[in-house]
């Protein structure tokens, strides 16, 4: 070999210049192309257009109010009432006695200090808003709109300023309305509140501690039910937050995914013996199976959660019998493929025993394709576990189609929030699962 | 007497084996009779009388189609854009999130002599990456960019990013480093090596894994359209919501569909199959 080598020469300068112009070509060409490829969808996308569209203030807005909740101090002009609430909900309005110290409550009139200088005055239907470095804002609301005094000078961008309404947010955290109907300020806080119980409730603002001496103590808070279960009961009923209905579309998601999964598992790997060559002689039946698979992948996820809407309503199992729809196509032709490349020997050997047909599959073929099934059911288990959110969302149920709904809504981003990680929680969790599932079967660890 | 004890014990460990997969078996069977008795109660229709009109709805658009004859084609190659700008959005999305996703995995793999302390952070944040729900990133983005294709691009890249590096840094760890030790011994940089020793040896695999991908992208973008990202499925649900009389539509997005998804996976399929040997990529 050594010695044939030195025979010939090392190279023949025409191939190499072949492969190198060759592989000039590749090297200037593909990226020429990828950067072809995305300067066109870059304009077909309309980028530039979105980008001067683009409200980045949303996204301030959102992740203000996703970590924060604000307190409304509001007058109502026309019945004359003067009410604090979180949120401006009735069913959190403080009591006159309770009222938060930065609020000053006079008959209907009010002082409400903002921190660092900022300060509003009500009288009447007059609002004064001083602010530190400008001045003082006099609005007076009129039976036609509001009338307002600017101190002198530009006005500034953070006030919104026409005959109808006024608004002002010199800072994220404090802003003032104006209409002729109401005057509203709004102090901003960090924090989601009401968060564990309702306002209203008796175990409203309670510490942990509080509440757990509670729940072995004898004396009953609501003589017809336990404490225990009163905490749960107001825990999970709370109308802010609707954690017992948070828990039950999370719970509705993750029951598509397993159901989905498992269904798909149970149909795909009988289904794939008979795509396999080595299973089954007959052609056109591997022909028909292998079509049937293809079909069931090919009308994908979204077109069957369509069908499957129309005629069986919302709920996980819709989302359920999507997903096993969909996946006893894919699982089932990972499973033909390593049903095709098992080992024969095994078989034989188990044949050579005088095993019956069953036996050697039992024996022969099953513990072959084991470690496949099983991490590849797992693998989909995983990934439809984020699948179930996204087919919930079309309008299947489940945490999806929650999240869609309160985001339409865009009232409380903090509810968004809650939602989002709550969400992605479950999704890591099934992640770990079942890759520690996986290790544990599959590699014994 | 000594055989008879062996003969004892393995008979023992066979039943208590045996013992487990029943068991094994007998759960999975009760999770699912449990789930879908469960899952039948809580959805708005039930099973049985959701299985009458199981072809009421297909039956209904397939009628439709049929009676807008050759005009059906017509509503067919009329769809064709749309589903230009799904494929696109898969495409870019695959392009940008596969790129990051080369980086992110020549950052987390030993075995590429990747910076030691930089491994487990890219590692957890490419888990983090695989687990974040597309929709939940398409949604924000959509609220803030507002309706349009890029919010979709940008979530299946993000998901693309995480999902690929992980299969790209197993790849990174199988390859044979020998390759990296004759560069060093000439003085090579750690780009270099990457360059010339890492990449020739990766990059059927990359290739086709990036080809997996797209196939997914591809079905990811679709559904992410029904949510207002655009492509042909915002347009399936603008027929959808025509309900009645759109029929003929819905059923020529549905046809464009299936086929574009077939011929991405054959055509994947395929060149997947010249890359790697065997045609499978898993």
């Amino acid at each position: 070999m050594a010695i044939d080598t030195l025979n010939e020469p090392v190279f023949d300068p025409q191939t190499v210049y072949q492969t190198v112009r060759k592989r000039a070509w590749v090297t200037i060409g593909v990226p020429l192309a990828i950067l072809f490829y995305l300067v066109y969808t870059w304009f077909a996308f309309g980028v530039p257009d979105l980008l001067s569209r683009a409200q980045p203030e949303r996204a301030a807005i959102l992740a203000t109010d996703s970590v924060a909740y604000k307190i409304h101090v509001t007058k109502l002009l026309r019945r004359d009432i003067m009410e604090v609430a979180i949120e401006g909900e009735r069913r959190a309005t403080y009591d006159a006695e309770n009222l938060p110290d930065w609020v000053e409550v006079n008959g209907t009139d009010a002082f409400v200090d903002l921190g660092k200088g900022y300060e509003v005055q009500i009288t009447g239907k007059v609002m004064e808003f001083s602010v530190p470095d400008y001045g003082v804002i006099k609005v007076t609301a009129t039976n036609n709109g509001v009338n307002t005094e600017l101190p002198p000078g530009p006005v500034p961008d953070w006030i919104l300023d026409n005959p109808k309404k006024f608004d002002a947010r010199p800072t994220l955290d404090r802003r003032v309305q104006v209409t002729k109907t109401k005057i509203e300020v709004h102090n901003y806080f960090g924090g989601w509140e009401n968060f564990w119980f309702p306002f209203h409730s008796e175990l409203y603002g309670m510490s942990f501690s509080q509440l757990w001496a509670l729940a072995l103590s004898n004396e009953r808070l609501d003589p017809s039910q336990s404490n225990m279960s009163l905490i749960m009961h107001e825990f999970l009923e709370n109308p802010d937050w609707q954690h017992g209905e948070i828990f039950t579309a999370l719970f509705e998601t993750i029951m598509m995914a397993v159901l989905g999964t498992l269904t798909a598992a149970i149909f795909g790997l009988p289904l794939a013996f008979l795509a396999a060559r080595n299973f089954t002689p007959s052609k056109i039946l591997r022909f028909g199976t292998r079509r049937l698979f293809d079909f069931l992948r090919g009308i994908d996820m979204l077109i069957w959660s369509l069908i499957f809407i129309r005629a069986f309503g919302l709920g996980p199992l819709t989302g359920a019998l999507a997903i096993a729809f969909t996946d006893t196509g894919s699982l089932g032709k990972l499973f033909s493929e390593a049903l095709e490349n098992i080992d024969n020997k095994q078989v034989e050997g188990v044949r050579a025993t005088g095993a019956s047909q069953i036996q050697r599959y039992r024996f022969g073929v099953i513990p072959q394709i084991l470690p496949v099934f099983v991490s590849q059911v797992l693998y989909y288990l995983e990934s439809n576990t984020r699948s179930a959110t996204v087919i919930g969302a079309l309008g299947a149920g489940g945490i999806g189609l929650m999240l869609v709904e309160t985001m339409k809504t865009s009232r409380d981003w903090e509810n968004t929030s809650y939602i989002i990680v709550l969400t992605i929680v479950v999704v890591i969790a099934m992640d770990q699962t079942s890759g520690w599932l996986r290790r544990r079967l599959i590699e014994g660890k | 007497m000594a055989v008879a004890a062996l003969e004892q014990e393995i008979l023992s460990l066979r039943k208590r084996r045996q013992l487990y997969s029943l068991m094994g078996l007998l759960l999975v069977v009760a999770v699912l009779i449990s789930g879908y008795s469960k899952s039948n109660e809580m959805n708005s229709g039930g099973f049985l009388q959701g299985l009458s009109k199981f072809f009421d709805y297909p039956g209904e658009i397939v009628l439709e189609a049929w009676e807008a004859g050759p005009a059906f084609f017509g509503l067919i190659v009329k769809f064709i854009p749309a589903m230009l700008e799904t494929l696109n959005i898969a495409g870019v999305a695959t392009l940008l999130g596969g790129a990051m996703a080369v980086v992110l995995a020549m950052a987390s793999t030993r075995n590429v002599d990747s910076w030691g302390p930089l491994i487990p952070l890219v590692r957890r944040m490419m888990d983090i990456m695989r687990a974040f729900p597309e929709l939940i990133i398409a949604l924000f983005l959509i609220f803030v960019l507002g309706s349009s294709p890029v919010p979709a691009m940008i979530a299946v890249a993000f998901h693309t990013a995480g999902a690929l590096g992980k299969l790209f840094s197993e790849v990174n760890e199988n390859i044979d480093r020998k390759p990296i030790e004759g560069l060093s011994a000439c003085g090579a940089s750690w780009l270099q090596r990457i360059r010339f020793a890492v990449m020739p040896q990766v990059a059927p695999n990359y290739l086709s894994y990036f080809l997996l991908r797209l196939e997914i992208n591809v079905r990811a973008s679709a559904i992410l359209g029904f949510v207002g990202a655009g492509g042909i499925g915002q347009e399936l649900r603008r027929t959808i919501g025509w309900g009645k009389g759109a029929g003929d539509e819905t059923a020529a997005i549905f046809v464009l569909l299936f086929v574009t998804i077939m011929l991405i996976d054959q055509l994947s399929s395929y060149l997947r199959g010249k890359l790697v040997g065997a045609g499978r990529a898993h």
